[in-house]
This record gives structure tokens, sequence and C-alpha cells, in this order.
């Protein structure tokens, strides 16, 4: 399955619904479909069109959805120059955990299996494996 | 889906939250519980029996609303998180910054 959302934040919930719908073909339990699939997909677009194309609508979201029989696999893309994932604070030192943002990412990362930047850093790979 | 607004006798609010609060639905939130607190409510419950996931934005506004409702003497309570969501607390030490409770009830008996 393949979706192209345009770069605005009020589509995110709508096209998580619709690859939850995809996905829910029994490869994950009903609580991961539920929390992790959703939750991760939705920080990932939110990522792509807040950071990334910079809430431009004319740029296009592309993700890529594969439901294989061992996991789900996710691949999120956008314009963007990309950045370093490996360059974000930790939210959860005294002095971040009161910020209301930069969460994102470590959400993310706690919520798949596996998660995969590519070298621009502007594509994500999340793997959700099966149960 | 949506939100949810329910006053008690004592004058706290109760804003249920059904479905998912998210990057996309986080400022109808934040405008209910502002418009709330701008009419003279200063005690809030967020009820999230009935919610399947939140983002770190939904995340993001519940801070954001817990400091404004402070500013102005007032206190914003969480309650009804299932597992997950509790966990997510606890990932992001949120759960450092609310007082949480298991039900609605509870957190209006704290009052």
């Amino acid at each position: 399955m393949s979706l192209a959302v345009p770069s605005d934040l009020a589509l995110v919930g709508d096209a998580v619904e619709l690859v939850a719908r995809h996905c829910d073909v029994g490869v994950l339990s009903p609580r991961r479909l539920r929390f992790n699939l959703r939750t991760a997909l939705a920080e990932a677009l939110a990522n792509a069109i807040r950071y990334g194309n910079r809430h431009d609508r004319t740029k296009l979201v592309r993700v890529e959805i594969e439901c294989g029989r061992d996991a789900v696999r996710i691949v999120v893309a956008d314009d963007g120059a990309g950045f370093d994932p490996n360059d974000i604070p930790d939210p959860t030192t005294p002095e971040n955990v009161a910020r209301e943002d930069g969460r994102g990412l470590f959400v993310l990362r706690h919520l798949v299996d596996q998660i995969e930047f590519n070298k621009q850093g502007n594509s994500v790979c999340l793997v959700l494996r099966a149960g | 889906m949506g939100f949810s607004l329910t006053k008690d006798p004592r004058g706290v609010v109760v804003v249920g939250v059904d479905g998912q609060l998210i990057v996309g639905n986080r400022q109808e939130l934040k405008q209910k519980v502002l418009d709330a607190l701008e009419g003279g409510t200063r005690r809030f419950v967020i009820d999230f029996t009935k919610t399947g996931y939140i983002d770190s934005s939904g995340l993001g506004v519940l801070v954001s609303l817990s400091k404004k409702v402070r500013e102005q003497g007032g206190e914003l309570r969480l309650a009804g998180l299932n597992e997950d969501l509790q966990t997510l607390f606890e990932l992001t030490k949120l759960d450092t910054l609310f007082a949480i409770t298991k039900t609605p009830a509870e957190a209006l008996a704290a009052f």
C-alpha cells in the first residue's frame, strides 16, 4: 500500500486510520495495532509535515506500507533537507521534562521494534514485528 | 471521536477524550479548556477512558494547559489512562508533572 499525504497536520488522523485498517490483518495484536502502530505513524507523519515539508501543502509525505507475515514495515519520506536523529536532546532530563515539545523521536523509538533513517535524514523506516 | 465537556456540581470540568489526542485535534482540546478557564473554571479532569492513543503533540498540549491552569491558581488532573498510555507518561517522565488517577471519579474526589 502506498499513500501520498498532503502536508497538512489535520490529515494525520485520517491517514493513520487508513493505514491501521489496512494493517488489521492479524500480524499485530489488537493492542499493538491500536497503540504502537497508530502513535508511531502519527509521530512520523507529524515530523515529516512539520519539520520536513515545513507545512508546505504543495509537498507530499510519501508512505509505503508492507504488512508481511512476520512484521509491518512502514516508510515515511518527506522532501525536506533531513536532520541528524542523533542530535535530539533527551526530553526526560529535569531541564527538558516540562517542555511542550521535543518528545516525538523519543516516543517513536520506544514504540517500534526497529527504526532506521536514510543517510539524508528525510526518510524513516519503522518496523513492528508480529505479535 | 472528539471532546466532551461536563461540569460537576462543584464546578469541576471533566473533559472526555474520545479516540485520540494528536497533532490534528490538540488545538480543539486546548481551546475548549482555555475557554472554560476564561469562563472562571479552575479545576479540570481530562478523562482518557475512551482514548486509544496520544502522540507527542498531545502530550505537549497537556503540559501547556497544565501550566496555564496553574498560573490561574487551578489544577488539571488526568484520569483513565490505559496501560499503554500510563507507560507513555512514565517513559516521558510526565507522570512526575501530573496528578494521575485510575478513574475520573477518583480525580474528582481528590479535589
